[in-house]
């Protein structure tokens, strides 16, 4: 008899937990306000990533078309596995001088990791990272980019 | 008449042989791509033989062509999940090697990251554990809290999981401004969060028949397989290396470390969840008294470390993470060994598992908290 006073407890304390458990989810039923999803990609124009979120690798340049990349190769030397390659060429300045100036600043997307070392080590920060997000190409040819945009050139006054 | 006495007699003594059968490596509960190679008599686990190498990267390979501060950026990939953890062991490693002393600053902020990993780190585990045994509600309220702790990483160091945020000498970033606000307002709604996981799972008599007294794993076996962490601690093996060795800020918090005999599943499980109030307790009493300060110290361009062997331990969520670095004086390693957590506290499943139901296996492979690319780096 005792035995089986024990056994109908135990099957209404199981009960009871169960019931537990779902005070809880019937709470979050009934307050969907308390939702943290997010409608991707609803949200799209209103979505804004945090400020220092790795997305890809940029170069700004300005409204002149010049941006601040010496083609030091600093970078590309930084990089874990050869994300960046860095071709420069040699230009001549108003002063008769050979210098060094980046030709093209080539972007392995595919390849990196977002691990921001190259963008550290820049020594004049001409590269950031970007938050674009949606990398989703059909050709993975799409994903080696020229960082520097046709035409440009460095900025007056940057210092290598 | 004979001859039928023969046969029935012979009936008798049929001898069933165990046969092996292989659990995955695609299968959803083994959380990643681990082959287990489970012999079974019926349905009764006899011996488990893991299986690892199905996604080796070859990390360890890979950290003797690269530099110090590019191999830190490869430990996020081991064990994602405690990837700040890892970042500090390499990166105390060779400050250690290089006498270098961080500012208090940057320990605090490490101790805070790793301490906000562990917890993100046991939310997720703690709704995957949920999921094994069926139970998908808790699947979506572990997100749904780990989503504040990886918008916190987001915001301060740029990523979610990859972080990348320690460097030799210091940090990647200085904390950002919302950081001290956010960590605070995170941990106030999570302490009112905490408890609604003991309602949910904990208590839930299906969950509980599921994880009592079973999986035991006894204080020799686990200091013999090398079970760390709130695994091995949940067999009384005291093992906390912030306690033991502590690193970071660690010296200058108080905390427990949680230990208990009983070694079962639940055991396993309950130590993790009260882990969770001891990391909100540490966090608690640094996250107001940052020091000022740099948030790294000026390193050489190329950092060389100087001959010989190097070892840094840290405590990783899912127990003793281990670096161990041999330098030839050059400015990539000669040598890199990582003593990952997950690979000892796999092979000691065996111990755990033989003489269960093979629907035990799950639950007490859950409890281990595996995370296969930190088992196969
Ligand atoms: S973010 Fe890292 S992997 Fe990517 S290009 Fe820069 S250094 Fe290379
Ligand atoms: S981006 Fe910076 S580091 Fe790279 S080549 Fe240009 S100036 Fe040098």
């Amino acid at each position: 008899m005792n035995g089986l006073f024990e056994y109908i407890k135990t099957v209404f304390k199981g009960v009871g937990t169960l019931l537990t458990g779902m005070k809880i989810t019937g709470s979050y039923f009934f307050r969907p306000w308390k939702h943290v999803t997010q409608q991707y990609p609803e949200n799209r124009e209103t979505l804004k990533m945090f400020d220092r979120f790795r997305g890809e690798v940029i170069m700004p340049h300005n409204e002149n078309n010049e941006h601040l990349c010496t083609g030091c190769g600093i970078c590309e030397l930084n990089c874990p596995n050869g994300s960046i390659e860095i071709i420069s060429m040699s230009v001549l300045t108003e002063d008769g001088k050979k210098k060094r100036a980046i030709d093209k600043h080539i972007y392995h997307l595919g390849m990196c990791t977002f691990c921001n070392l190259c963008v550290k080590a820049c020594p004049t920060g001409a590269i950031i990272m970007g938050q674009e997000f949606e990398h989703a190409v059909w050709d993975r040819t799409k994903l080696t980019k020229v960082l520097n945009l046709p035409g440009s050139k460095i900025a007056q006054g940057v210092k290598e | 008449m004979s001859e039928t006495k023969e046969i029935i007699i012979s009936t008798d003594k049929i001898h069933t042989d165990q046969y092996l059968v292989n659990m995955g490596p695609q299968h959803p509960s083994t959380h990643g791509v681990l082959r287990l190679l489970v012999s079974l008599e019926g349905e009764v686990v006899h011996h488990i033989q893991p299986h690892v190498g199905y996604i080796h990267s070859g990390i360890e390979k890979m950290c003797e062509a690269i530099s110090y501060p590019q191999i830190i950026h490869l430990t996020d990939r081991m064990d994602y999940l405690s990837a700040h953890m890892n970042n500090e062991a390499v990166a105390l490693c060779v400050e250690n090697a290089l006498q270098v002393e961080v500012p208090d600053r940057v320990k605090y902020i490490r101790t805070i990251m790793d301490e906000l990993s562990r917890l993100a780190s046991h939310q997720l585990w703690w709704c995957v554990m949920g999921m094994d045994l069926g139970a998908l509600t808790t699947f979506f309220y572990g997100l749904r809290d780990r989503e504040h702790i990886l918008d916190i990483f987001e915001e301060t160091c740029g990523a979610r999981m990859t972080v990348n945020y320690n460097l030799p000498g210091g940090l990647m970033f200085d904390i950002h401004p919302n950081f001290q606000k956010r960590v605070k307002d995170f941990l106030k709604e999570f302490k009112t969060k905490l408890p609604e996981y003991d309602e949910l799972l904990t208590g839930n008599v299906i969950f509980r028949q599921r994880v009592d007294n079973i999986g035991h794993l006894t204080l020799e076996d686990a200091i013999a397989w090398g079970v760390t962490g709130p695994s091995g601690r949940g067999s009384g093996f005291s093992c906390d290396v912030r306690k033991h060795q502590p690193y970071s800020a660690y010296p200058m918090v108080q905390f427990e470390e949680k230990l208990d005999t009983k070694g079962d599943s639940f055991v396993r499980y309950r130590l993790r969840i009260e882990e969770m109030w001891e990391s909100i307790h540490i966090i608690e009493q640094l996250i107001d008294n940052i020091p000022e300060g740099d948030y790294a110290v000026k390193m050489k361009g190329v950092i060389k470390l100087p001959e010989g062997e190097f070892y840094q331990r840290v405590e990783s969520a899912r127990g003793e993470f281990g670096v161990y670095i041999v330098s030839d004086g050059k400015k990539n390693p000669y040598r890199v060994k990582f003593r990952s957590p997950g690979f000892s506290n796999l092979f000691a499943l065996n111990k755990m598992a033989a003489g269960h139901k093979i629907a035990d296996l799950v639950a007490i492979m859950s409890t281990l908290d595996l995370v296969i690319p930190d088992i196969d780096r």
